[in-house]
């Protein structure tokens, strides 16, 4: 017994002193989201890559969080390098250093990408949108705009938001004639969150409000809700899937923009700019678009889409005229207290 | 006849056995070996027990007073604080401090600990703890007026109440807030605005959809368990899987069937509106209802189980002695009965109640906004806003008012009452 424990331990120590030593060895490990998504990203990005630079990576799921980020940093032995995230993890991380600055010289400069898309600390990966959307075989003459969500006369039924006062707010503020880019502006005042309410509590007794991103489809499905505020490529997913007829509102509505960025420390670090390069240029990122509704940050990639598919894209021209990016640094500051608030409405 | 007995007998001590060990010390050792033993035994569990309840629940509790963060941070603000009243605005030194400690912070990158912990107090000070942290200078002149010109909220005196309910290194601060209380500056505590005050109502929310839960459960299980405990054998079996079917499947599936039966165009309306019941589908779910029907069928064996149980040991000869006694069959059977019943029904009960108010993901899938119970800001403070001083100040509102509940219902049912089968 004692002598297996002692062989034991040998072998442990062993495989301790020799995991530590060659980190730098280790492939570039690239971190997504997983699901349909990194399937659609390892069959346009990964796999390429490694064939036209001939730098060896892995990939590997991960489920967001910017606790799972800091402690693999901080706690000194990371083995991610490049890993996606989304803006609020972007803005967090960055401001706590746990991101490498980016040298934008070597992935295509700043020009190359939407201005939305350009960060201190990460480069725009994937834009989608949180949009207005209703069943086009039961309404066919359809909402045009928020402000027909909360016209409870010319379209009666119910409609869903999300649970919680995020995207909410500023919903109700389009819909009451704020234009989207100045939102946060009159968010930002105590009057306009009093605006923002009134609008809410006008439509109050018709609200249903959802908290997984798979329920709008599933509402609007079943006819529980006759509009709903969603994320758009849920809407495009039931389309393609579930053969339904779900119809988009552009115009107003909110985007995000989700980013890659190199962990802070990494041994691949010329590694992990060469593939930020690879999957910045238009005519990699141009086929993503073709696996999975989300729009893609170069600017020149629009021009190589098919015009067919740009038209269901967050990133069209004409689906980006009227929109604003849901802005982080402001929830980052009122997400506690609005959501007191809004649940104190909820439960008047 | 006891004192015949006790004159006749020799002490205990001196009765030796053939090795001249006293008889006593020899029943000693091996008590103690007996003991030692029986501990070995529930050492494993005592320690596993230790390791993922009574520290992680230890953790969580002193999660939600320990408030240090400012304190690493802020060295020279908060021995200024110290002397602070909270009456009016410190001086000019205080404000040098606070500029020295933002320059290192800056220098170290920990400002952002700063800006975020007090962000938790007073919404927007995020940004102005970073800017501010941007542009101090420990040294330049006029520190005072330079920072309340950068912006109007240092010369606030609720920004320097904030940081001073900061100062650790313990803080009452979260579990105030969950009991929708506030300090002010001066450490006097007052009522939360009613715009923000809703813990207390989420709480009492909790706790009332859980007691109509446990009730729910209650009237339901009762006659299941009964029939089921007067059935022949190969019956009860199959009722027993009946029962245990749904047990053995995903909360959240059972959870998604609800949405599927309650919803506007779904069976239970359908039906209703078919057999002509009613003309407009009624409002099912969304709301209070959809939770009460989905969690009190989701607890519903919990209550089960323990009443059969208990019925399966109760004779049914003592029915027949108190009818036999004259007992008309209401009589016997709240009196014999349904007492001889107490010990699985208090043990339901707490089961399903205890289950009840951590419940999180069904009231989110099924409720409205006004439906959601406290285990919904809890997981809120810990995954949307990473606030783990409120989510473990929440934890702990909820586990002691749980706790002083079953001190109650313990003294009103009586410890040993209850029979968990």
């Amino acid at each position: 017994m004692k002598k297996q424990l002692v062989s034991f331990f040998a072998v442990a120590g062993v495989a301790l002193c020799c995991s530590a030593a060659p980190a730098a060895a280790r492939d570039l490990t690239v971190v997504s989201w997983g699901g349909a998504y990194q399937d659609a990203q390892k069959e346009v990005y990964f796999g390429p890559f490694q064939k036209a630079t001939g730098v060896k990576m892995t990939d590997e799921p991960w489920d967001g969080g910017v606790g799972a980020l800091r402690a693999r940093v901080q706690g000194g032995s990371a083995t991610w390098d490049v890993v996606q995230v989304e803006s609020e993890e972007l803005a967090i991380g960055c401001e706590e250093g746990l991101f490498e600055k980016l040298d934008w010289s070597k992935i295509g400069g700043k020009d190359a990408y939407l201005p939305s898309a350009v960060n201190d600390c990460g480069v725009g990966a994937i834009v989608y949108n949180f949009v207005l959307a209703y069943d086009g075989d039961k309404l066919k003459n359809g909402p045009k705009s928020w402000a027909d969500f909360f016209d409870t006369k010319k379209f009666p039924g119910k409609r869903a938001l999300r649970q919680g006062p995020k995207t909410n707010l500023e919903i109700a503020l389009i819909a009451d004639g704020v234009k989207p880019q100045d939102v946060y502006k009159v968010l930002a005042t105590d009057e306009g969150i009093e605006r923002a309410f009134k609008k809410l509590d006008s439509i109050k007794s018709d609200l249903i409000f959802w908290k997984a991103g798979a329920q709008p489809p599933q509402l609007l499905a079943s006819g529980e809700v006759v509009m709903t505020s969603v994320y758009n490529g849920r809407i495009a997913a039931a389309n393609e899937k579930d053969h339904k007829n779900f119809q988009v509102v552009w115009d107003g509505s909110l985007f995000t923009v989700d980013s890659w960025v190199i962990l802070k420390g990494t041994p691949n670090l010329a590694d992990a700019y060469k593939f930020l390069d690879y999957v910045g240029k238009a005519e990699v990122q141009k086929a993503l678009p073709t696996k999975i509704a989300y729009g893609v940050t170069n600017k020149k990639a629009g021009d190589l889409i098919d015009p067919a598919i740009l038209a269901n894209l967050p990133t069209a021209p004409k689906n980006m005229a009227n929109v604003e990016k849901v802005d982080d640094a402001f929830w980052l500051e009122n997400l506690d207290r609005l959501t007191e608030r809004f649940n104190k409405w909820a439960a008047k | 006849m006891s004192t015949l007995g006790g004159a006749s007998a020799p002490p205990a001590d001196l009765v030796l056995s053939g090795g001249h060990i006293p008889l006593k010390t020899k029943l000693r050792r091996a008590e103690r070996m007996r003991k030692i033993t029986a501990f070995g035994l529930v050492a494993p569990l005592l320690f596993f027990v230790m390791l993922t309840f009574v520290i992680p629940i230890g953790a969580m509790l002193w999660r939600s007073i320990d408030d240090t963060e400012f304190r690493h941070v802020m060295p020279h603000t908060v021995a200024v604080l110290a002397d602070w009243k909270g009456t009016e605005l410190p001086g000019e030194d205080a404000y040098r401090a606070l500029a020295t400690d933002l320059a290192a912070a800056r220098d170290a990158g920990t400002a952002i600990l700063v800006a975020r912990r007090l962000n938790y107090d007073v919404n927007g000070l995020r940004s102005v703890i970073m800017t501010a942290s941007r542009k101090a200078d420990g040294s330049a002149e006029n520190i005072k007026d330079s920072m309340i010109a950068l912006d109007p909220r240092w010369g606030q005196i609720e920004t320097w109440g904030a940081m001073k309910r900061a100062r650790g290194p313990l803080t009452s601060f979260y579990l105030l807030s969950s009991l929708d209380m506030t300090r002010d500056a001066t450490g006097s505590i007052h009522a939360t605005p009613s715009d923000h005050a809703i813990y207390v109502d989420v709480l009492i929310r909790t706790f009332r959809i859980s007691l109509t839960v446990t009730l729910l459960c209650l009237a339901l299980a009762f006659p299941v368990a009964y029939l089921m405990s007067t059935q022949p054998p190969k019956v009860a079996n199959i009722l027993m899987i009946l029962v245990l079917l749904p047990f053995w499947t995903s909360l959240l599936v059972r959870t998604a069937a609800w949405v599927v039966l309650l919803q506007n165009e779904g069976i239970v309306n359908n039906l209703l509106i078919w057999l002509g019941v009613i003309e407009k589908p009624l409002r099912l779910i969304y709301n209070s209802i959809g939770v009460h029907v989905a969690m009190t069928h989701v607890l519903l064996p919990f209550m089960i189980l323990p009443l059969y149980s208990t019925m399966k040991a109760i004779k049914p000869h003592y029915m027949r002695a108190a009818s036999s006694l004259g007992a008309p069959p209401a009589v016997a059977f709240v009196r014999v009965y349904l007492p001889q019943c107490l010990p699985g029904i208090a043990a339901g009960c707490l089961l399903v109640f205890i289950l009840a108010i951590g419940y999180y993901i069904t009231p989110a899938l099924v409720g409205g906004a006004a439906d959601q119970m406290l285990s919904y800001f809890i997981a809120f403070f810990v995954t949307d806003s990473v606030n783990w001083g409120m989510a473990s100040a929440l934890g702990a509102v909820l586990l002691g008012t749980t706790l002083a509940l079953y001190a109650v219902y313990n003294r009103l049912v009586g410890g040993s009452g209850i029979k968990m089968g």
